[in-house]
Order: structure tokens, then sequence, then C-alpha cells
């Protein structure tokens, strides 16, 4: 038994590496999502939109720039998992849930900065995403991915 | 200063146009940074250290975007766009641009 663990050093520390990776990531996701969920409940007041003019300009009193970002990395065992993919092509649902939680705590980010200034609606909304860290020149490897999601907030006249 | 991503300031009217102005930083994270991102790159979830590194970065290009624009005289920088490219290994350029204008005072 040890000596098979010596021999095979290599594909031991892999496969703890696979698991580690796993249930840590699966741990953090259902996390995040569930904090995700719970905080898009709390600001589903403000609304976001992606056009420039909701309101006749009369009514704004104020209007500033708001962004939020988020950087999010990709557990060792998804990375595994879409590597595999990228032999027989298809969906890869690892990346799915990477860049869409990105994306959505990037718009709480945001909408948090517009509740700090009291606004009431943000507008000409904005996402962008790009790759991050070491691997972000190399094509076929993606570990982490930044979301960056900015807007105008603006706060109305009452009444 | 005003700074909004749509062509006018909502609710104020521009009385004169200057033209583009920009920002931009380029960032590396240390190696203590670097090393944490490889240790999170195991298990998944959120780059602390990123994220405030970006965000950081991001806050100084529109530092230096406005302070071009108050070199001009503005008072507003709208329809305002960021960028983001990565120059080299660990390192990542962030650049922020707009139109400089004032507005009328009421």
């Amino acid at each position: 038994m040890k000596d098979f663990f010596m021999n095979n050093s290599d594909l031991v520390i892999f496969m703890v590496l696979i698991v580690v990776g796993y249930v840590s990531g699966a741990i953090a996701e259902k996390r995040h999502y569930a904090s995700i969920k719970k905080r898009e409940q709390e600001m589903v007041e403000l609304p976001v939109v992606t056009i420039r003019n909701v309101h006749s300009d009369s009514d704004v009193q104020e209007s500033g720039l708001v962004m939020g970002s988020a950087v999010i990395s990709i557990d060792y065992f998804k990375r595994f998992l879409a590597e595999l993919r990228n032999l027989f092509g298809g969906r890869v649902r690892s990346y799915e849930s990477l860049v869409d939680r990105a994306r959505r705590e990037a718009i709480l980010r945001m909408k948090q900065e517009a509740q700090r200034k009291h606004a009431d609606l943000i507008i000409n909304f904005r996402l962008e995403t790009s790759a991050i860290g070491k691997s972000a020149n190399r094509k076929r490897h993606i570990g982490s991915v930044e979301a960056l999601a900015y807007g105008t907030a603006v706060s109305l006249r009452n009444g | 200063m005003i700074i909004t991503n749509v062509e006018n300031v909502p609710g104020k009217s521009i009385e004169e146009h200057f033209g583009i102005v920009q920002g931009s930083t380029v960032r590396a994270k240390h190696v203590g940074r670097d090393l944490m991102a490889s240790l999170k790159n195991l298990v998944g979830g959120e780059l602390k250290g990123y994220t405030e590194l970006l965000n950081e970065a991001r806050q100084e290009s529109l530092a230096r975007m406005q302070e071009q624009a108050e070199g001009l005289g503005a008072n507003a920088v709208i329809n305002v766009r960021f960028a983001t490219s990565s120059v080299a290994q660990g390192a990542s350029e962030l650049f922020a641009y707009g139109t400089a204008v004032r507005l009328e005072s009421e």
C-alpha cells in the first residue's frame, strides 16, 4: 500500500487536488448562489435598465457613475472537466456557472453603490467581462473571470 | 465633478464640449497576492485580492481622467467607457475615457 503511494505520488497528488477542488468548489458555489439570490431579492426594488431615457430631464435631481466588479476563479475539478470538454466539444457547464456568478455579483455590487447614493434607478447599464491572471494570455486556459458592471445612477425628485 | 456614461447629464444642459479625456494605469499584483490567487485557483471562489486591485486601479484611472478634465476647465465627464487589456503576464491595463464638458450653471 505504502509502495503504491510512493511510486505514484503524481497520481495521488492529482487525485487529492481533484477531490479538494470538487468539495470546496461545490461548497463555495452553493454558498455564493444562496447569498446572491438573497441579495437579489433585497435589491429587487432598484431597477436597472440598458436604455438611456426613461424619465423626463426635469425630474432628475442627481446623477453619477456607479460600478461594481468581481473576480471569480474556477476550482481544480471544474478546470479538469473543462479540459476534457475541449476534446469533445459541446456545452461547458462548469464555465457557465463561473461567468454567471461573476456577472451577478458585479451587478449586486453596483446596485449596492447606487443604494448608498440613494439612487432610484440605474440607466445605460453595461457589462464587461475579461479573463484575468496568469492564464489571461493563453487561449485555452481560462482560470478566473472578471465581470465589471457599470451605469449611471439617477435619483429623481420626489413627487 | 459629475461622471456619467450617457450622452448627457440628466437634468442639466451642456454649455461647452472639450473633447476626449482619458486616464489609464497599468498594474501588476505583488507576489503574495499572486500566491494566494494560485491557491484559490485550486478551490475556486472569489479572488478578493484581485477584485480589490482592479477596483483601486480603475479608481486611479478615473481620477487621472478627472484631473485631465479639470485641467481643461470642465466640470463633468460624459459617456465614460472602460477598457481592460492584459499587456504582459500578470499585469493589466485599465483604461477609462470620456468626453469632457462644462455644464450650464443653474
